[in-house]
């Protein structure tokens, strides 16, 4: 029993490191995918975040001020993405793929640039990353050590996820992103600026997504690595459609894939289970529940078409 | 779909300003990071013309991207957009291996199994997400992503099992048998000086060619290109359009597979363990707007592409990020797919000014 327990309190420790960059970077893709612009840079924006915040951190010394640049470095890209996709009409998916190839392009060349030609940033101090929560408080290697010992962010996005609930249904803010997403030409009529809610949408989007790629340089991996994303903004994507482009439904989406992570993390080296099996059960889950549960994972309206004032 | 198409007719002016703004942003980064761009871009045109062997090596970077532009290409043409290139690809390659690893076969069979195999992997991998999008509905945009990863994680799979993974170090796949190769006679790679000279250009060239007569003069292009243009009219003038998408879909699959066949037995001869995806599909996008997805025009488009890619490679030698080439062609896939706006606006006055007359 006490075994039973201990392994339980690793898996949800596994599940609370994997769990947040997803949530971020989803809950991300909700705000942008239900104002109507499409947005597959997640991917990108996450990798710019992670690069952004290992070395504002690295040169700060603080972890906090590192996740933050991260979400500013996301929401850079998000602004470029929004300049692209609302004001210029680009098609959104083609723009997202610009973003996939311009976002982790500078942060690979600049981590050259700043680190003699080095792809990788220097490790952090464990002052630098982000700090964990009851610090000493329990026994090492117990349950609540597992559960509790944690990252405070890993608590804290899972709230973010109730409060951007909140917002979408109950706020006046979340009415006209919902109804720009559905209905542009009908906001305008009624006086709802269609690119104002747009652009502050997508950059949000691109702000989370840096904050989720920030948590994975900054609390799990303690550098910059070329592949330290791979895939992670793309599961996130699938997240949002498996989670019916809600932010609760993506919450949900986002702990069966970081419980598939975490999974994969206590597995490690063990050869029960080919942990590249395990790393495509999100993508294999998100195309059956399209399959089977097509229709009520609805696409809002106007998502991918380009809105252009008439005049 | 109309807006896809109408973003696509883009003309050679918008792309070649395009090219430019991406020179000119790579140069700014440059700047910034303290490097000379002149002499970052002279390496890179040095190392793309410099000698007859960087050539004939920017061609073999150029191969399969020639592929995935024409999958990407031709998926544009029926109004499908194929994100997707990356995984076809992947498949592709991954049956080209094990086939040139498992079989046994004479030279000129093997290649010939090999490249069957990736052409049936490739369009298999499309033709799911065809059958996702005509029966189900499931928008292919969305499919394709999820089967991307689904091909990187099954390549990583194979790549890791005892009957295929090499011995000793490495985490990649065995070598592909020499009857798999698809290297040019030995008198011709001395000639060149590149070890890795193969047929793989010459196919594309095949392949593009094939594809524009395919696109231009059957009736089943036609009809892909009536689907393409506008789905609705084309049902209502009697086409079957869920048999038109199944149909691009797997051909536009099978030519991204047959660029993973060309890489693997004309280049690489093996697998390597993915750390991040290849980009091989993605760079195929870029190869397929800069050509306006012209099937003739992806056999240049590509080989700048190829040439960037390989002419890239040199720049560490004067201590310049290889990324910069990455970010080039993010710049000017970005202002390809804005560039329509301004084709609106200039269409738009040229009306105004004949209604004036």
């Amino acid at each position: 029993m006490d075994v039973l327990i201990k392994d339980l309190g690793l898996l949800i420790n596994a599940m609370l490191i994997a769990t947040p960059p997803l949530l971020l970077a989803a809950l991300g893709s909700c705000f942008s995918e239900r104002s109507g612009v499409i947005n597959i840079g997640i991917e990108g924006m996450m990798t710019i975040g992670a690069f952004t915040g290992a070395v504002a951190a690295y040169f700060t010394g603080n972890g906090w001020l590192g996740f933050l640049c991260g979400g500013l470095a996301g929401a850079a890209f998000g602004l470029i993405h929004a300049i692209a996709c609302v004001s210029f009409g680009a098609d959104q998916t083609i723009a997202g793929t610009a973003i996939n190839f311009l976002a982790p392009g500078l942060a690979v060349f600049l981590c050259k640039a700043l680190f003699d030609n080095s792809s990788d940033s220097p490790a952090l101090d464990t002052a630098a990353k982000l700090p964990k929560m009851f610090n000493g408080v329990f026994k090492s290697g117990s349950f609540f050590y597992n559960v509790l010992c944690t990252y405070p962010v890993a608590y804290l996005c899972f709230a973010l996820a109730i409060l951007i609930w909140f917002v979408f249904y109950k706020t006046k803010f979340g009415m006209r992103l919902r109804a720009v997403g559905e209905h542009p030409q009908a906001c305008e009529t009624l006086g709802i600026n269609v690119f104002r809610t747009r652009y502050v949408c997508v950059i949000l989007s691109g702000f989370l997504a840096g904050l989720g790629g920030a948590f994975v340089t900054l609390a799990t991996v303690s550098q910059f690595r070329p592949s330290v994303i791979v895939g992670q903004g793309f599961i996130a994507i699938a997240a949002v459609i498996f989670g019916k482009f809600d932010p609760v439904g993506s919450m949900k989406a986002c702990l069966l894939f970081g419980f598939c992570n975490g999974v994969k993390a206590l597995l490690g080296g063990s050869n029960v289970v080919s942990p590249n099996l395990i790393s495509m059960i999100p993508y294999i889950v998100t195309i059956l529940a399209l399959v089977l549960f097509v229709g009520q994972s609805r696409v809002p309206a106007a998502n991918g078409k380009p809105y252009m004032k008439s005049k | 779909m109309n807006k896809k198409n109408s973003i696509l007719k883009g003309n050679a002016v918008y792309v070649f300003l395009s090219i430019m703004v991406g020179f000119a942003v790579g140069a700014i980064l440059l700047l910034v990071a303290g490097l000379s761009p002149g002499e970052a871009y002279g390496k890179l045109v040095d190392g793309i013309f410099g000698q007859t062997k960087y050539i004939v090596w920017s061609i073999v970077y150029a191969s399969p991207l020639i592929f995935t532009g024409l999958s990407v290409a031709f998926s544009f043409k029926t109004g499908v957009f194929n994100i997707g290139a990356e995984g076809q690809f992947v498949v592709g390659s991954l049956a080209a291996c094990v086939v040139g690893i498992v079989v046994k076969a004479p030279a000129a069979i093997h290649v010939v199994l090999c490249i069957l195999a990736a052409i049936i992997a490739g369009g298999l991998w499309g033709a799911i997400v065809g059958v996702l999008k005509v029966k189900r509905g499931v928008h292919e945009v969305l499919s394709y992503i999820m089967f991307n990863w689904i091909a990187f994680y099954l390549s990583n799979y194979v790549v890791n099992l005892k009957a295929i993974h090499r011995s000793g170090g490495g985490e990649a796949t065995k070598d592909i048998a020499d009857t798999a190769k698809m290297k040019l006679p030995d008198a011709v790679v001395a000639a060149t000086r590149c070890g890795a000279a193969n047929w793989g250009i010459f196919l594309a060239i095949g392949a593009a060619v094939l594809i524009w007569f395919i696109m231009n003069k059957t009736t089943l292009g036609y009809q892909l290109r009536a689907v393409g243009f506008s789905k609705s009219a084309a049902e209502y003038g009697g086409i079957n359009t869920s048999k038109n998408f199944l149909i691009a879909m797997s051909i536009s699959g099978g030519l991204a597979g047959l660029g993973g066949a060309v890489q693997v037995l004309g280049m690489s001869g093996r697998i390597s363990q993915f750390a991040s995806q290849e980009q091989f599909g993605f760079q195929g996008i870029t190869v397929a707007l800069i050509a306006s997805s012209n099937p003739i025009g992806c056999i240049f488009a590509g080989l700048f592409y190829g040439a960037m890619k390989y002419g890239g490679t040199k720049l560490s030698l004067v201590n310049a990020p290889a990324e910069v080439v990455d970010i080039i062609m993010g710049t000017i896939i970005l202002f390809i797919a804005i560039s329509h706006i301004f084709k609106m606006i200039v269409a738009k006055r040229l009306h105004k000014k004949e209604e004036d007359k």
